[in-house]
């Protein structure tokens, strides 16, 4: 194609999105006057282009559209919704016939007749122009003239000014602020002065920003940084080959190749760098366009505008955001009527902020709307047979949340055509998986949902841990990675338990899946168990948060590798991302940890495994007649017990050290401030407030739960008993959940649960609250 | 001067198949390969390149072929295709022969299963027929096998 015409479509596409941009701006900001040059600036290059060009129907749309603005610059018009409407429509029609010059050569012969006479209406909205133009305050009048002069300096032709002048003077003289009308002739050159200055003085620093950079074609920083893969594997090579020899000479120069090829490779991945910001800038028209349609009022705030990423990844995280902020104004933020309701304002938040973090991108989109119904996810997902009624029931409310990650899922009541259709969230994973990334997902019912995506800085050059399994090797990005462990031969068959047949690990506590490489690539020595003089030597790796174990024969180092990508052939193959060549020139396969994961079925069991631990454990209670009872007293005679596993501590505090906070007792412990609950107060039954013994210390049990803590004073601790329990009697209410006997006396049963809700309400919200450090 | 194309030929089991010459990159002897776990039968593994990894495809496995005898290595034939280069393992390599395309025909009923899908047609020359490979639909490794294998991981 024509460089002329490439380098037309090209400008004239970053013109629209500024446009765009600025529309929506002036939406909000109605007289800023920047904004509404900027905008009568672009239609009107526009046009001239395109007029230049010979694309008469390109010529006329922008035409009628610069005539409207023009008005709207000399302040006889003020953007409303319908002004904003047409003109955005405007940009459409633009980038659809850009869109058909690119593929065609030539826009498509079009009726746009109905588009220009709307443009035209508004232009000459009669009541319109003389309400706004008294509403236009004097300041408006001066700025008229004004315009004039500076218009004129980008654009040659003098013709210009003329018909301009010619449409403003008479309304001006027919303005009711008849007195303002001298002040406007008298006016112009006066302030046209300084203007003339201001505007050659932007056009100067404009001009400075457009020398420093330069625009380069995307398939040459491709090629740039294929290069620079290839030199950071020969660099490698040449690494390895320093190792084998002494000479110093040749150790210095590939020392300083190393220092060279490491600078290069972060400069060369800068260039593809480019701040978020360009995604983003899209968005304020799609939550405007969305929210009107939707009739709900939305402000949309963005942080971190500047963060950068590589260009590969902006591609392809675009879809999924956009799909994300829909779903936000679709379904997540409430119509106005409601929020106010719910004693929310009525306009809803929508706020989205990227940073780096930890060697990755971190992008939020968090809004403040109704949040995600928990029952009607896990209901929906029931009825679309995706999980069974009872796996809902032993679901943690995070992996409930995640569900709508599932295939196939949608809670949506309306299928408009903006979400609801099924395939957006699970494409959203997917997709963000795809690049390396997490999705993770936080919400609370009437508060708002939050999002959290988070992705590798570089896709390209990666630091890996090679590995030896099979005969083979094998690279394991160190994003992946979580630690390494090492079973010496003799503790294997006792540090490897077997959990329904499949092998796991105790690490510090928690149950690890093992995974063995060999077997689940069916490698040589495929198949044998592992012989119990070997060393057993476990990658702990995590896919999709689950932490897992993968059994390799030997762990080599860490390495800088390129990630080439495998052809076609091998897409369905799901183990691996990639494939490297190391420095021995040799072709290694990149694991893909989650890929692995799924295939192994470790990511599924883990669910599974939880689940059987649990009903393992309950159904040990009923049989286990033996329960192990704290003992304690809550005033003066009265003989209580609560099970010790509520128990988390016991501690003693001066009473001197009790602070109030919020009218409530409160301790220091451990760093937190625990809430202190003083029992007696809440059993009616135990007498009234028996004088406290002033300086002996207090005893408290501390209770947690779900992360919090609270201390229940008690009188005195007397005795933590492992007995059986005989005869029991239920009591509801008053504080107990019964009576027992203990050691041959009638002893009480705190609920603790009770005592703590009468206390403090909040202490338990009931769903997991998302914590606000995530 | 009747219009002829040159073919890049070589053999595999008993036929004699020949590819577009513009579409070759390369030919080179057999190249040590990294295999790939679970990964059809007919990809044999992947070969560095000057630095390109590359996939090799086993093409007596991809026409359904009987298998190499374990003693005879493979020749590469290394093409363009729309995805990349591939690199085609046969048994020998062939001179470039020049054909006038008159002696073009349509593929004979004798010729069945696969291999029909993917020869575009023959030319008869002295003696015996070469088959003509279309290397894109080569490429394209069938659905049944990598369905099975994404069936296979769910």
């Amino acid at each position: 194609m024509d460089d002329l015409i490439k380098e037309f479509l090209i400008e004239s596409h970053e013109n629209l999105d500024r446009l765009e941009r600025d529309l929506v701006e002036l939406e909000k900001d109605p007289h800023d006057k920047e904004t509404l040059s900027s905008i009568f600036r672009t239609i009107h290059t526009l046009k001239g282009s395109a007029g230049f060009l010979g694309y008469g129907q390109l010529e006329a749309v922008s035409h009628v559209g610069e005539n409207l603005l023009s008005r709207m610059r000399d302040g006889l018009l003020v953007i409303n919704p319908d002004i904003a409407g047409a003109l955005l429509a405007t940009v459409d029609v633009v980038r659809r016939m850009l869109g058909e010059i690119e593929s065609t050569g030539a826009p498509e012969e079009r009726d746009y007749s109905a588009l220009i006479q709307l443009l035209d209406r508004l232009k000459d909205g009669p009541i319109a122009a003389t309400e706004t133009h008294v509403e236009v305050s004097p300041p408006a009048i001066i700025a008229a003239p004004v315009v004039i002069v500076a218009a004129p300096t980008p654009v040659a032709p003098i013709v210009g000014a003329a018909p301009v002048a010619v449409e403003v003077t008479p309304v001006a003289v027919a303005a009711p602020v008849a007195v303002a009308a001298p002040v406007a002739i008298a006016a112009p050159v006066a302030v046209a002065a300084p203007v003339a200055v201001a505007s050659e003085h932007v056009e100067q620093r404009s001009s400075a920003a457009s020398d420093s950079s330069i625009r380069v074609d995307v398939s040459l920083l491709d090629k740039l940084m294929n290069l620079v893969g290839e030199l950071v594997l020969a660099r490698n090579q040449v690494l390895q080959f320093t190792s084998q020899h002494t000479d110093s000479a040749f150790a210095a120069t590939a020392q300083r190749l190393n220092l060279i090829t490491t600078e290069l490779q972060g400069s060369a991945m800068k260039t593809r760098m480019q701040p978020i910001g360009n995604i983003w800038s899209k968005l304020p028209r799609v939550v405007r366009d969305l929210s009107a349609s939707c009739g709900k009022e939305i402000r949309l705030e963005m942080e971190g505008k500047d963060t950068e990423l590589d260009k590969t990844i902006i591609e392809a995280i675009k879809d999924p955001l956009t799909h994300i902020v829909r779903n936000s104004v679709d379904h997540g933020i409430e119509t106005p009527e409601v929020r106010m309701e719910r004693g929310k304002a009525a306009e809803g938040c929508l706020k989205m902020r990227a940073f780096h973090e930890g060697g990755q991108v971190n992008i939020e989109i968090i809004d403040d709307g109704g949040g995600i119904d928990l029952d009607r996810v896990k209901q929906k997902a029931i009825q679309r047979g995706i999980i069974s009624a009872e796996q809902a029931a032993r679901m943690s409310d995070h992996e409930g949340l995640h569900l709508i990650f599932m295939p196939g899922f949608s809670t949506a009541e309306k299928i408009t055509n903006v979400s609801g259709r099924g395939v957006g969230m699970d494409v959203v994973k997917t997709n963000i998986e795809k690049i390396g990334g997490t999705v993770d997902l936080q919400s609370q019912l009437g508060k708002g949902t939050t999002l959290k995506i988070k992705i590798p800085l570089t896709l390209a050059i990666i630091p890996a841990l090679v590995v030896t399994s099979g005969g083979e090797r094998f690279a394991i990005p160190q994003i992946s990675l979580l630690e390494l462990l090492r079973l010496e031969a003799a503790n294997v068959s006792q540090q490897i338990e077997y959990v329904h047949g499949a092998p796991v690990y105790r690490l510090r506590g928690k149950l690890l899946p093992l995974v063995y490489l060999n077997r689940e690539l069916k490698l040589n020595h495929a198949g044998a168990v592992p012989q119990e003089e070997r060393e057993v030597n476990i990658v702990v790796v995590q896919a999709d948060g689950h932490p897992f174990g993968l059994v390799v024969d030997d762990i080599n180092d860490t390495q800088e590798i390129v990630v080439k990508p495998l052809g076609k052939q091998l897409k369905g193959v799901g183990c691996f991302a990639g494939a490297t060549i190391m420095g021995d020139g040799r072709v290694a396969l990149i694991l893909d940890v989650l890929g692995l994961a799924q295939q192994s079925r470790v990511v599924a069991e883990i669910h599974d495994r939880n689940s059987h631990l649990d009903s393992a454990a309950e159904s040990r209670k009923p049989q286990d007649d033996k329960q192990t009872l704290l003992l304690f007293s809550a005033g003066q005679g009265t003989r209580m017990a609560i099970p010790l596993s509520m128990v988390a501590r016991l501690e003693e505090f001066p009473r001197s050290s009790v602070e109030y906070s919020g009218g409530r007792p409160v301790v220091r412990y451990r760093g937190q401030i625990l809430p202190l609950i003083k029992v007696a107060q809440y059993l009616p039954q135990v007498g009234a407030q028996v004088g406290e013994d002033e300086d002996a210390a207090m005893q408290v049990v501390v209770y947690s739960e779900n992360g919090k803590s609270v201390g229940l004073v008690v009188g005195r601790i007397d005795d933590i008993v492992s007995e059986v329990i005989t005869e029991k009697r239920h009591a509801y209410g008053n504080g107990i959940l019964g009576s027992i006997v203990v050691q041959d006396q009638v002893t009480d049963l705190l609920d603790v649960h009770s005592v703590i809700r009468a206390s403090d309400p909040s202490f338990n919200p009931g769903r997991g609250t998302p914590s606000a450090a995530a | 001067m009747t219009p002829t194309k040159q073919f890049a030929t070589f053999t595999l089991n008993s036929l004699f198949l020949g590819v577009d010459v513009l579409k070759v990159q390369e030919v080179i002897r057999y190249q040590t390969m990294t295999r790939v776990p679970t990964a059809p039968a007919m990809v044999e593994g992947l070969i560095n390149l000057r630095g390109q990894i590359i996939t090799a495809i086993d093409l007596r496995l991809r026409l359904d072929l009987p298998a190499r005898p374990d003693d005879q290595l493979p020749m590469n034939v290394v093409v363009r295709t729309d995805d990349g280069a591939l690199s085609l393992l046969v048994d020998e390599i062939g001179d470039v022969v020049e054909i006038a395309d008159e002696s073009f025909e349509r593929i004979p009923e004798t010729v069945t299963g696969v291999v029909r899908d993917l020869v575009t047609g023959v030319y008869k020359l002295d003696g015996r027929l070469l088959l003509i490979l279309d290397t894109e639909k080569a490429a394209n490794l069938p659905m049944a096998s990598t369905l099975a294998l994404v069936s296979a991981k769910n």
